[in-house]
């Protein structure tokens, strides 16, 4: 049984001159899905979400949304909602102009167009606005503009690039819950590019993550976070360090001939000070000190092994305070082992039971 | 704790250098010329510039330079605007020597201009038989005028127009397309209002350029009194005359009429500049 997908690419391919964009991209999104477009820059995400707006038209392959291959049917026919990355906000027209555009160009009749506009203002908070210019609004606002002015034309699929890029810090982490909700709310299916991957691990449902113009996988975020199925997955997610000699991190000499490569990250070690009790006393490794950064919950310590790796590993603020070139010892639970073409996590033989286990 | 700093420290410094010697040569090239032109025409009295002013010869050379200076830069308008569009939107073999070209009325001499465009539009020359053919006479009419003063004012709305254009960001376009909003629509509603202050500001300079056009003008004009006679021509005609308080009374109107215009010009800009910027 072939799944039933709302929105799907099916052997996309980009050429831009002699770059390639976009190689045999695949994939399908089930209805009412928030959906995250991870990579780093230059990945082609972007370029993934034009093609399916529109906006750019690929060489070969198929756009389906709802069931209708969508390759030469206009941009402006395909009810697409498409938030652009500097919002695009007409500077001379008012919010209230703003986000009637469509509706306008729809000919909608006037009396609807007024109260739809309201609804959608009303929605996104910023009732009262609606004669205020674009500058006059703060960047959260300007981006609350921009989601209600694509929302207004009741598009079947909204497509966001970059949301918040253009925003402080701050603002952000608040428009990040903000954004969830209300495309929860209106139940919309939705795509989003990012090249932040904490962004998309904590607002999509789903993650896309490409890289040089293909896809990585596909996946729920804890999934991609925690079984990262190829080397640039485990690589890209996660705050991880490299480890070069995997056989000299005791509890691993099992599977040493086996990995090529690995990663560890923060949260599968455990950092002991000098003198506090060790679980297990045989698995550890020595290691010195050389950063602390204060992170609130969390002290980030860089450690540095025998054989030069530096790994990073938290403590929480309660335990006691490293100092700088203090000798501890670590303890590692798991690793990410991968070769060329896959990657699987393997775990501490003390905590792997009597019999390792090797995928 | 009171400490009060007397001069604010820059960290660029030769402010005070810098503002006087801007202060003397706008003195020396703008205020000084224009006052001699206030001190010249009060050896009149009232009444005599009054009739300076208004009399009839004068009255209709005002209506010639006015008019063919209004028509002209509503030409310029639209055709620089068409210009700038075509040189930034579109990449074509010899754009960058059309584009060079847009500055040769800066550079060529003005009477230059005049004498090639009066040979071209008289009844016998090139384009000037074509249309005498249809009745319709260009040189030594007003048309004629309109024509060199089309010529002298291009630059202006196309490099005011021009920057303005190339920056406006693509994704304003490819918003408003994603709406359903159609070429036509796009233009009028969104891009047009981004360029439309530096094409009022192209079309008020190529105006105030072509109101004191000479040069090119003369040849071309035909200089009949009453009919194709523009100010500054007669404002030349008093001084050769040693009419001098005649020859400033007249440039003195124009030179009110030339700050109206920047001023209308300077109060559209802020206001524009008004709803962009968010200053309130």
């Amino acid at each position: 049984m072939e799944q039933q997908y709302y929105v799907e690419m099916r052997d996309i391919n980009k050429q831009f001159g002699d770059f390639q964009a976009l190689e045999q991209i695949n994939f399908g999104i089930e209805k009412g899905k928030l959906i995250g477009l991870l990579g780093p820059s230059g990945s082609g995400k972007t370029t993934i979400l034009r093609i399916l707006a529109g906006l750019e038209t690929a060489e070969t392959g198929d756009i389906i949304i709802n069931g209708q291959v969508v390759n030469d049917i206009p941009a402006s026919q395909r009810g697409i909602g498409f938030v652009f990355q500097n919002y695009a906000l007409f500077r001379y027209m008012t919010v209230f102009e703003n986000v009637a555009f469509g509706l306008r160009v729809q000919k909608w009749p006037k009396s609807r167009v007024k109260e739809r506009v309201n609804e959608m203002l009303r929605l996104v908070g910023l009732e009262g606005l609606e004669k205020r210019y674009p500058s006059q609004l703060s960047g959260g606002q300007r981006q609350r503009v921009a989601f209600a002015r694509a929302l207004a034309p009741e598009p079947q699929l909204l497509l966001l690039d970059e949301p918040f890029a253009a925003i402080d810090a701050k603002v952000r982490q608040e428009l990040r819950r903000w954004l969830k909700g209300m495309i929860s709310t209106v139940g919309i299916t939705s795509i989003f590019v990012t090249h932040d991957q904490e962004e998309a691990i904590e607002v999509a449902d789903e993650i896309i993550i490409t890289n040089q113009g293909r896809i990585e996988q596909i996946g729920k975020p804890v999934d991609i976070y925690r079984n990262p199925t190829t080397p640039f997955v485990a690589r890209f997610i996660g705050d991880s360090a490299e480890l070069e000699n995997v056989h000299l991190f005791p509890g691993f000499e099992y599977a040493a001939d086996q990995i090529k490569h690995a990663i560890i990250r923060p949260e599968y070690l455990t950092v002991y000070k000098k003198g506090e009790p060790v679980e297990y006393p045989n698995s550890v490794e020595p290691g010195v000190v050389v950063q602390s950064a204060f992170r609130g919950t969390v002290t980030e310590y860089q450690i540095r092994l025998s054989d030069g790796t530096i790994l990073t590993a938290n403590r929480l603020v309660d335990t006691a305070p490293l100092a700088e070139g203090e000798q501890v010892q670590i303890f590692a639970r798991r690793l990410l082992a991968f070769d060329e073409e896959r990657a699987f996590p393997v775990e501490n033989i003390c905590l792997a039971g009597v019999r390792p286990y090797v995928i | 704790m009171k400490r009060k700093q007397k001069k604010k420290t820059r960290v660029i410094p030769g402010f005070g250098l810098s503002l006087g010697v801007t202060v003397t040569i706008l003195s020396l090239v703008v205020v000084i010329p224009l006052c001699s032109l206030v001190v010249f025409t009060s050896q009149l009295s009232f009444s005599d510039f009054l009739s300076t002013v208004t009399s009839s010869r004068v009255m209709s050379s005002y209506w010639v330079s006015f008019s063919t200076a209004l028509v002209a830069s509503l030409i310029n308008a639209g055709m620089g605007l068409m210009i700038a569009w075509v040189l930034v939107r579109y990449d074509f073999p010899g754009k960058r020597i059309m584009d060079g070209m847009i500055e040769i009325p800066f550079a060529l001499p003005t009477a230059v201009a005049g004498i090639s465009l009066t040979h071209l539009t008289t009844t016998n020359g090139w384009v000037g038989s074509l249309f005498d053919k249809i009745g319709i006479q260009i040189a030594y009419t007003r048309i004629g005028i309109t024509v060199a003063l089309v010529f002298i004012g291009i630059p202006f709305v196309v490099r005011s127009v021009q920057p303005v254009l190339e920056k406006i960001d693509p994704q304003y376009e490819e918003a408003a397309g994603m709406m359903g909003a159609t070429r036509c629509y796009t233009f009028f509603r969104v891009i047009l209002p981004e360029i439309l202050p530096a094409l009022i500001a192209g079309f008020t300079m190529a105006f105030a350029r072509c109101l004191g056009e000479y040069g090119s003008v003369v040849f071309i004009a035909g200089n009949t009194p009453y009919k194709t006679e523009i100010t500054p021509l007669l404002i030349m005609a008093q001084l050769q005359e040693y009419d001098y308080a005649s020859a400033t009374s007249i440039a003195l109107v124009m030179l009110i009429a030339a700050f109206l215009i920047l001023f209308i010009n300077a109060v559209l800009q802020s206001r524009t500049s008004k709803i962009v910027s968010g200053i309130e």
